[in-house]
């Protein structure tokens, strides 16, 4: 049967078990959308600008862990999803990102709302197609979402010309796909995961370090088995929180600049470091030349460019995490004689670990008239179900969400770790939400960072999806103004937000429930308030104004130098 | 430290692209590139002179290997291949000089491809020194014009890049 290209965009999502895509119309796409209208096995939510839609197919993403779809116009929509890429990239996620181009005669001409979205995304993007003719849309979008989705994930951008979506053609999805520059190595080397055991059964000082990689690669389950068999403590970057229940006795918290005191401590006095799924950024290391001085270093990732990029690595095991952790698990097993003398040898490490957690543990000082941000974190974290969905923004709320709220399950948390990016939260709930329609999705956002994707209020009340949007104010862009306090005499530059903002009468013009909640006394009830609403809500909390992200290691200091209390 | 890299990517639209935005999003140098079609339907070959420490190096090769479109990187820093470049050197010749651009040219088996009264145009061909030593003797005769390839290379021994 012929059909148009538009038509078999759509046939080709259908095969790819696309159910949900986030987009935005335009003259370039008017074509897709037209071949929409009254296709029904998708549902298309419309955001108020392209990259919330983009943020809120990487939610979808990292909620889901399947492919993220979103689509938008030539020209400025394009560009509008920048951002949105630029963030799934730099966290690995799934996504095919399919723009609208000008008709294939005009590409180069500076045509109305042409632009080169393909070069301009090719820094930020795993790879990217201009899909010429109408015969190629099938084999294209075969390789796009097993691009997007195998080995080390990431955004595949599609650029889809406008007469190729009116073209007719015939409509064939491959069942396999060869792409012969393309050979992830998944199946980790068995030499490799055997030495590995060796090193670790002869460790005195073990740590696990955790990393996104971890969650991307669905290895929660083995990770837990192996350190519980091994005993060894285990920290967790940002992305990486949710691969290891943070209530489980090994459980060490987050790791580097706003990491738990024993986390760093334990890292600095390691003398072995199995690294899983993680990379070693500059935020989790500290300074590199003092970085675990100590240590033999392990490191485990689908992705052989992580390895001995920042750091040596004494034993490096390129595949997928699931893969070579399963494969450590029958190792370990396969060693039992060694594993007692081991297990033995190691209470003198989980001594010193025990002293660390005690010493200085993830804390704050409580107030009885003003609210503390930590507070409201540990009352959502009680409050809420266990498989809540928790989405941040960028700043100092997302510091104290992950120091304070406790992960336990993979795909609970989304946030922009690599990029770092503002205005992300929302719309990635939004995401998640529509994944999962019955979950709670909760998102956690700063008063500056709420206000750049404040428009998908809009979104959230016309679908029904009923994210509860907690704002942590303090009136400041917090973490810049923290960074002034400490190293720039206080001078807060165009940190302080001087307009104050109702967010109950934004939420009352978007439809949707606002809260406030300004004493200690309020928290509770006014979070129990918006968890009962059935649609969406704002929860505003007007916090402690200078209230610092404690520890923290100044930028350039080793992982022991941490800034405790300032 | 010099390291002569060859490359065989996919013949696609924008791969050219990629490994240049690869090269200067990392930081990492490119003396040379040449790139042409291999005797492979589809496939071209990317000959990249670049520098740097072995860990450079190692990133390098692993950045490439990660691109969607390449094949296969071949690192020929251990000189295991034989490398070669060509110039066309237009040189001035007038006079005495004409005779001593001859005799230079001779000595490198090089060869004049274009004449006009007032100048000669030199083909040479060898590894990227030998291009060197004949610019450096020609120099002082006065170069108005000196266009490179760049190396290309392909390893010594019997067997082709994919055995
Ligand atoms: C798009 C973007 N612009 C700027 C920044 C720099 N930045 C990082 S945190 C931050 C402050 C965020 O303020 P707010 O959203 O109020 O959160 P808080 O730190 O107060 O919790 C800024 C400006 C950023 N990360 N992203
Ligand atoms: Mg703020």
């Amino acid at each position: 049967m012929k059909m148009n290209g538009a038509r078999i965009m759509l046939e080709c999502l259908k095969k790819e078990g696309v159910d949900t895509v986030f987009g935005y119309p335009g003259g370039t796409v008017i074509n897709l959308y037209d071949a929409l209208f009254d296709f029904k096995d998708i549902q298309h939510i419309l955001p108020r600008h392209e990259q919330a839609g983009t943020h809120a197919a990487d939610g979808y993403a990292r909620a889901t862990g399947r492919v993220g779809v979103a689509i938008a116009t030539s020209g400025p929509g394009a560009t509008n999803t920048v951002t949105g890429i630029a963030t799934a990239y730099m966290d690995s996620i799934p996504m095919v990102i399919i723009t609208g181009q000008v008709p294939t005669a005009l590409i180069g001409n500076d045509a109305f709302q042409e632009v080169d979205i393909i070069g301009i995304t090719r820094p930020c993007t795993k790879h990217s197609f201009l899909i010429r003719d109408v015969k190629d849309i099938a084999i294209t979008m075969k390789k796009a979402f097993y691009l997007a989705r195998s080995g080390r994930p990431g955004p595949v951008l599609v650029d889809f010309p406008k007469d190729i979506q009116i073209a007719q053609g015939e409509f064939h999805y491959p069942e396999t796909v060869e792409i012969r520059g393309y050979k992830p190595n998944l199946s980790g080397h068995p030499r490799q995961v055997e030495k590995a055991v060796t090193m670790i059964l002869e460790s005195r000082r073990p740590v696990i370090y955790v990393g996104g990689g971890a969650v991307l690669g669905g290895a929660a389950e083995p990770l837990t088995q192996l350190a519980r068999k091994l005993s060894i403590p285990v920290t967790t970057t940002l992305m990486g929180l949710g691969s290891f229940p943070e209530s489980d006795g090994l459980s060490l918290g987050m790791l580097g600049m706003h990491g738990a005191y024993c986390a760093n401590m334990a890292m600095t006095g390691s003398d072995l470091i199995i690294a899983i799924g993680a990379r070693f950024d500059d935020r989790v290391t500290g300074k590199l030349s003092t970085f675990a001085p100590h240590a033999k270093i392990i490191h485990i990732d689908v992705d052989p460019t992580s390895i001995k990029k920042n750091v040596r690595v004494d034993l490096p095991i390129v595949g997928d995490v699931k893969d070579v952790l399963m494969k450590m698990i029958k190792q370990t097993d396969k060693s039992k004689d060694k594993l007692a003398g081991y297990i033995s040898a190691l209470a003198p490490w989980h001594s010193d670990i025990d002293g660390w957690k005690e010493k200085h543990p993830i804390a704050y000082k409580q107030s009885s008239t003003i609210i503390k941000p930590q507070f409201v974190i540990q009352k959502l974290r009680e409050l809420s179900d266990d498989d809540a969905i928790i989405s941040t923004d960028v700043g100092q709320h997302q510091m104290w969400t992950a120091q304070f709220f406790q992960f336990n399950k993979p795909r609970t948390l989304l946030t922009s770790g690599g990029l770092g990016t503002m205005g992300y939260g929302l719309p990635a709930a939004m995401g998640a939400q529509a994944a999962f329609p019955n979950r709670q999705v909760i998102t956690i956002c700063g008063d500056g960072g709420v206000q750049m994707n404040i428009q998908e209020m809009a979104t959230l009340v016309q679908n029904k999806l009923p994210v509860k949007i907690v704002i942590l104010n303090n009136n400041f862009l917090g973490m810049v103004r923290q960074w002034q306090e400490l190293f720039f005499d206080k001078r807060y530059s165009s940190t302080c937000m001087e307009l104050p903002i109702d967010y109950r009468k934004l939420a009352d013009a978007y439809g949707a429930k606002g809260f406030l909640a300004t004493k200690p006394g309020e928290v509770e009830s006014v979070i129990k308030q918006g968890f009962k609403e059935n649609g969406p809500v704002i929860m505003e909390f007007k916090i402690a104004r200078e209230e610092k992200v404690l520890p923290m290691v100044p930028a350039g200091a080793s992982l022991n130098e941490m800034v405790l209390n300032a | 430290m010099q390291h002569t890299i060859s490359v065989i990517v996919e013949n696609d639209f924008g791969v050219l692209s990629r490994v240049a935005t690869l090269f200067s999003g990392r930081g990492f140098n490119i003396d040379s590139l040449s790139v042409a079609p291999t005797n492979e339907e589809g496939l071209s070959r990317m000959t990249i002179v670049t520098r740097g420490d072995e860990q450079v190096l190692e990133q390098i090769n692993k950045q490439l290997n990660k691109l969607i479109d390449v094949l296969k990187v071949l690192d020929f820093s251990d000189g295991s291949a034989v490398e070669r470049e060509l110039a066309l050197i237009k040189v001035a010749a007038e006079d005495d000089s004409r005779t001593e651009v001859l005799r230079i040219v001779d000595i490198f088996r090089a060869k004049i491809i274009d004449v006009t009264p007032k100048s000669y145009t030199v083909e040479a061909t060898g590894n990227p020194m030998k291009i060197d030593a004949i610019l450096e003797l020609l120099r002082p005769l006065g170069l108005k014009e000196v266009v490179r390839t760049g190396s290309v290379a392909i390893g010594r021994g019997a067997k082709g890049w994919n055995g």
